[in-house]
């Protein structure tokens, strides 16, 4: 199993961080996992994305052109990534903000109110994670017993509190997932 | 097992340093690589090991306090990005001159001048044909993954203090900033002051009765000394050569060609024989670890064997593909491939490299 995925929207959404949670829990689960993050002007102009594979063999590029799966979160990065999506592979966006939906008939097209998701349960920063659990309902690529061991892992000690809000978001995003 | 963790490639060079029983790290920040200073300064390795950890006024002072700390035989290590690290090439030299062990860390961005913040691999040139004057020359270790961001940390300083040389993990952006899981080795003390005075019988540790004076410099005027000195340097060189090549073969064993790549090139290579085999080419990867010195032999053998062609793949304008041609000597095709000055070339872009330049051309 190789599953290929680019993350993209704004800075300060969480896109990093949810590469970082997807790549840590992985590695729970005897993985091989890269993760490339666009760095330098391209997100300090506002954007960002970062490449994850998750893999049971060695990775070979960590950088690629086209992808199983590409989560979105802006405009800028629908326009950009909607293309690079394989054909059979999977778009999962918010529709929060954006003005041009996909297009494509050839992929697998899914929505998750994230924003709105993460509003009504009264905290924006978990958005990211109500992302996280529509993708792993579309693609079940980690288990989330091993997405829990990740941020165990990765989180430090004082903000383990947060861990069963974080559980709450996921399960939330794949209650709610839509595909379209 | 090692401590397995998710990091950036800058960050497990760092951890790594710490691990690896380093002394003193001197530096000053620079994208892509400034992460490790950050994590080092964050990590305070002096309350761990006692390593100090210095951000210098400039590249410059950076690369003479390595100068001095390597003289007093302390493990003593610096890193930069390209703009950075040709500002401490007369530092290198004097360092290769003095036959100072040392470890520096290049974290490749492009260039000419200031260039880019983004991953190149432009330094080829600088690093394996001796950036600074004189002939000179050290042990180029070019990691490809995060965790040969770590290993060759340790492996450079044990390389370093075996033949008394400057070691250069050559890295870039992409090795730098990507993050992947790592198995952390087991740390290593740091030498006592005993360890460090048995272990580098030439080092500048204090005169004691009875014992000669030591004196670490890279100035002879006397011209008949210094070529002795520097035949003394080419026998190094030769010997390093015989024991210290390393490379990977991927997928070698029948194929009819082979891209050439080191570092992140390496690993978007090895995407490219995989697209190459779907599409029933035979291609391979010879993927280099060592640059300085450079698989020559092992090159020029695989030649007779089938090979029709060579594509050198490195994100440069075309320096690496000199050495393959050197070693190949005209028995295969070779060809350069790569995107430059920041671009990262895609593994469709090589396989296409590879139909057009070698098979069809």
């Amino acid at each position: 199993m190789t599953e290929e995925i680019i993350i993209a929207g704004f800075g300060g959404q969480g896109v990093l961080s949810m590469g970082k949670i997807l790549a840590y829990s992985g590695i729970m689960q005897d993985q091989e996992v890269s993760w490339m993050p666009s760095y330098g002007p391209e997100m300090r102009g506002g954007t960002a994305n970062v490449i994850v594979i998750v893999s049971d063999e060695r990775i070979s590029s960590p950088i690629l052109t086209t992808f199983d799966t590409a989560i979105i979160l802006n405009q800028q990065s629908m326009d950009k990534f909607e293309k690079s999506v394989r054909p059979g592979g999977v778009l999962l966006y918010d529709p929060n903000g954006i003005t041009r939906h996909p297009q494509r008939k050839d992929i697998k097209i899914y929505q998750i109110e994230g924003a709105r998701l993460a509003a009504e349960m009264g905290n924006a920063k978990i958005f990211n994670m109500v992302v996280f659990g529509a993708f792993l309902k579309i693609k079940p690529v980690v288990k989330l017993e091993n997405v829990i061991k990740g941020l165990k892992k990765s989180l430090p000690e004082r903000y383990h509190k947060l861990i069963p809000l974080n559980e709450d978001a996921i399960n939330m995003g794949m209650k709610n997932v839509v595909a379209l | 097992m090692g401590e397995l963790k998710l990091m950036k490639g800058n960050e497990a060079l760092a951890e790594a340093a710490i691990r690896a029983g380093a002394d003193a790290y001197f530096g000053y920040p620079i994208t892509p690589q400034s992460e490790v200073i950050e994590y080092l300064m964050a990590e305070k390795p002096h309350e761990r090991t006692g390593m100090v950890v210095l951000q210098a006024e400039s590249e410059i002072a950076a690369i003479n306090m390595v100068y001095g700390a390597a003289g007093a035989g302390k493990k003593v290590m610096t890193s930069s990005s390209s703009p950075g690290i040709s500002l401490k090439q007369e530092g290198i030299s004097y360092i290769a001159g003095a036959e100072l062990p040392c470890l520096y860390v290049n974290v490749v961005r492009g260039g000419p001048g200031l260039g880019t913040i983004q991953p190149s691999q432009a330094d080829y040139f600088q690093s394996t044909k001796g950036g600074g004057h004189g002939d000179y020359r050290q042990i180029v270790l070019a990691p490809a993954s995060v965790q040969e961001m770590s290993d060759f940390v340790k492996e450079g300083f044990d390389l370093a203090f075996k033949y008394r040389i400057p070691v250069l993990i050559l890295s870039d952006g992409v090795i730098g900033q990507m993050m992947e899981k790592v198995e952390l080795f087991d740390p290593i003390p740091r030498w006592t002051d005993e360890e460090a005075i048995a272990n580098s019988p030439w080092a500048t540790t204090g005169k004691k009765n009875g014992t000669e004076r030591r004196i670490i410099t890279s100035l002879d005027l006397d011209s008949h000394k210094m070529e002795e000195h520097n035949i003394k340097l080419q026998e190094k060189y030769k010997e390093i050569t015989k024991n210290e090549v390393r490379y990977e073969l991927i997928d070698c064993d029948d194929a009819e060609y082979i891209f050439v790549a080191y570092g992140s090139s390496a690993r978007i290579a090895q995407k490219a024989v995989q697209l190459a085999r779907a599409k029933g080419i035979k291609a391979g990867l010879f993927r280099l670890i060592t640059l300085f010195p450079f698989p020559t032999v092992k090159m020029r053998e695989m030649c007779g064997k089938g090979i029709k062609g060579f594509l050198a793949v490195e994100m440069s304008a075309g320096q690496m593909v000199e050495d393959v041609m050197l070693a190949v000597r005209g028995c295969a095709k070779v060809e350069h491939f790569g995107r430059y000055g920041g671009i990262v070339h895609t593994p469709e872009e090589v396989l296409a490299a590879l139909e057009q330049k070698i098979i069809g051309g």
